[in-house]
């Protein structure tokens, strides 16, 4: 190679001259940097003597079949580590019981505080559209038939049983599961939980018992709160729509509600409220250490309380199905 | 002397891929002693294994006689740990940081924790600065808190990980002088994971040098005497360096 004197390079031309030395053999390159700026020929043998310019330790993407089993190992592996935790909350249940577990009082009031403020205005809002929406659907269908007060069976038992326990936990899956997930993961980058485990203390029973504690009791209350909206929404549009007055519709409901829909709807309400801080603390505990395990926790955390609520639901269907109730 | 730490036989590692093996060595009482190498070399790794962070693959590392998790039974671990971030929990403020420790493993009367806590927060220079939170100290401050943690269930030994990581080099020696001095006061024993020669001659009593290509440690001594004799080329080149590190962070200091 010659160049010649006047001859200015940048990274371009330094670059392609790297990849025509790439191809020589050692003693070739010597000789065609002859003539070569001393400069330029020291960024060249620098390119040249590095490891993937030498052809070492090159990777390649494992296959297909190879991808999907490596997914499938790591979804195993998350799965066994959530039971596990679920095994260890369990466990130590008896100790909270007995005032031994080492939770913070204030901990659980302050993430009570937190979630149930922020999440009031959001829940009432999604509640009474969702009360309003099935109004508007049923009063549709049943004035065709003159059963224009069923609207409110209708909106009293789907919103009582069903929807407002699955739409209030979905709420908090993302809101506080998700802020639960950034927040442990954050730990976890910053070495915040290495720190409690040093000191011999399970960050299960520092970090996610008090949150399960807290929004497995505050999910019921919200749930209360959230079929009141929701039978406002539908009391609305019944009143607007089909002229029924509001006591004859809360007669109606009342009559519809019943106390077993009523505590079915409780139940799932206070195991959803679990299920969301259980998955949102597990996401947060297996995050990379890093600012995009912080991203990734958090969108897993909302996606699996999601997954999990709707599959939870089902699995309460069946046993109510079975139980006749 | 008494071994307060022996590492017997040790490999440490990810998965089933050791990072470092054959690691053979007793730490003394009062001693600092610093865990050199070049990067990815295993330092962390190793410091991880002896706090129980992780499982060591092989060997026994033992405090007093007895395993990380067989002291953890007894109550308070044998060690406080200066992390390389700092770790303060970020939702408490600094005097927080120091009584969570004694609260957790209900160390000393409840009472006198927060005048314990005040005592460790003024011997590492923070006295006035208890009820603020971490994210508004400085970093060296943070270190120091951190420190202050570390100490609060008063261990036999003190593990440091890349103390002057991310600090001026003043506020680096000023953090390398203050170890001294609680070693020297409190006597206890501080291993120190760094790559800060100016840290490995002013404070450690000795240092053992783990090669991160030949996967296992190549040199253990005194800073001085491996820097003259040491058997691996790679330990003396990497201790020779100090001069020249020297006049430079002089200059900065300047």
């Amino acid at each position: 190679m010659e160049a010649a004197d006047d001859w200015r390079w940048g990274s371009v031309e330094a670059a392609f001259l790297a990849r025509i030395l790439d191809e020589l053999r050692s003693g070739s390159r010597e000789r065609a940097l002859a003539g070569v700026p001393p400069e330029l020929e020291k960024l060249l043998m620098l390119a040249c003597a590095s490891p993937r310019a030498a052809g070492a330790g090159a990777t390649t993407l494992p296959g297909f079949v190879a991808r999907v089993g490596l997914r499938a190992r790591h979804d195993a592996r998350g799965l066994r580590a959530f039971v596990s935790l679920l095994g260890e909350v369990v466990l130590l249940l008896p100790r909270f019981a007995m005032a031994r577990a080492k939770v913070r009082g204030a901990e659980v009031l302050e993430v009570l505080a937190e979630s149930s403020s922020r999440a009031l205005v959001i829940v009432a809002v999604v509640n009474v559209l969702m009360g309003a929406i099935l109004a508007f659907v049923g009063a549709v269908q049943l004035r065709r038939f003159g059963a224009g007060i069923y609207v409110a069976d209708l909106v009293g038992i789907a919103s009582v049983r069903e929807l407002t326990p699955i739409i209030t936990a979905i709420v908090l899956a993302g809101r506080t599961g998700a802020s639960f997930a950034a927040r442990i993961a954050t730990m976890q980058g910053n070495e915040e939980v290495d720190a409690l485990t040093t000191l011999g203390v399970s960050p299960v029973e520092f970090l996610v018992l008090p949150r399960a504690i807290a929004l497995t009791l505050l999910m019921p209350m919200l749930y209360v709160y959230g079929c009141a909206f929701a039978i406002v929404g539908g009391l609305w549009v019944s009143a607007s729509t089909l002229d029924i007055s509001a006591a004859a519709y809360w007669a109606a409901t009342r009559g519809a509600i019943g106390g077993a829909n009523f505590a079915i709807g409780g139940l799932k309400a206070a195991v959803f409220g679990a299920l969301v801080a259980l998955l949102g603390c597990h996401c947060g505990l297996q995050a990379e250490r890093s600012a995009a395990g912080v991203g990734s926790a958090t969108t897993r955390a909302v996606v699996v309380s999601i997954v999990g609520i709707i599959a939870l639901d089902a699995v309460f269907a069946v046993c109510a199905n079975a139980l006749d109730v | 002397m008494n071994s307060v730490i022996t590492i017997d036989e040790v490999s440490v590692g990810y998965g089933m891929r050791p990072v470092q093996s054959g690691i053979s060595v007793r730490i003394e009482k009062s001693e600092i002693f610093a865990i050199v190498g070049d990067s990815g070399s295993g330092k962390s790794t190793l410091m991880k294994a002896m706090t129980g962070l992780i499982k060591a693959q092989s060997g026994r590392i033992l405090f007093d006689g007895k395993t990380v998790e067989e002291r953890m039974t007894n109550g308070a671990p044998p060690f406080g740990i200066l992390f390389q971030s700092g770790a303060l929990w970020s939702s408490m403020t600094v005097l927080e940081n120091v009584t969570m420790p004694m609260d957790l493993l209900d160390y000393s009367a409840p009472a006198a924790r927060a005048a314990l806590a005040r005592f460790k927060l003024a011997l590492v220079g923070l006295a006035g600065d208890e009820d603020r939170y971490p994210a508004s100290l400085s970093g060296g401050m943070r270190k120091r808190a951190a420190l202050a943690r570390a100490l609060a269930l008063d261990p036999a030994v003190l593990f440091l990980d890349e103390p002057s990581a991310g600090l001026d080099p003043l506020s680096a020696r000023r953090l390398d002088e203050l170890v001294k001095t609680l070693r020297d006061g409190l006597g206890i024993t501080v291993v120190l994971v760094t790559h800060e020669l100016e840290s490995l001659y002013s404070i450690a009593d000795r240092m053992i040098f783990l090669d991160g290509e030949a996967h296992r440690p190549v040199a253990l001594g005194s800073p001085a005497q491996l820097a003259k004799s040491a058997d691996s080329s790679k330990v003396r080149e990497f201790l020779a360096r100090r001069g020249r590190m020297s006049a430079e962070q002089a200059e900065v200091i300047r």
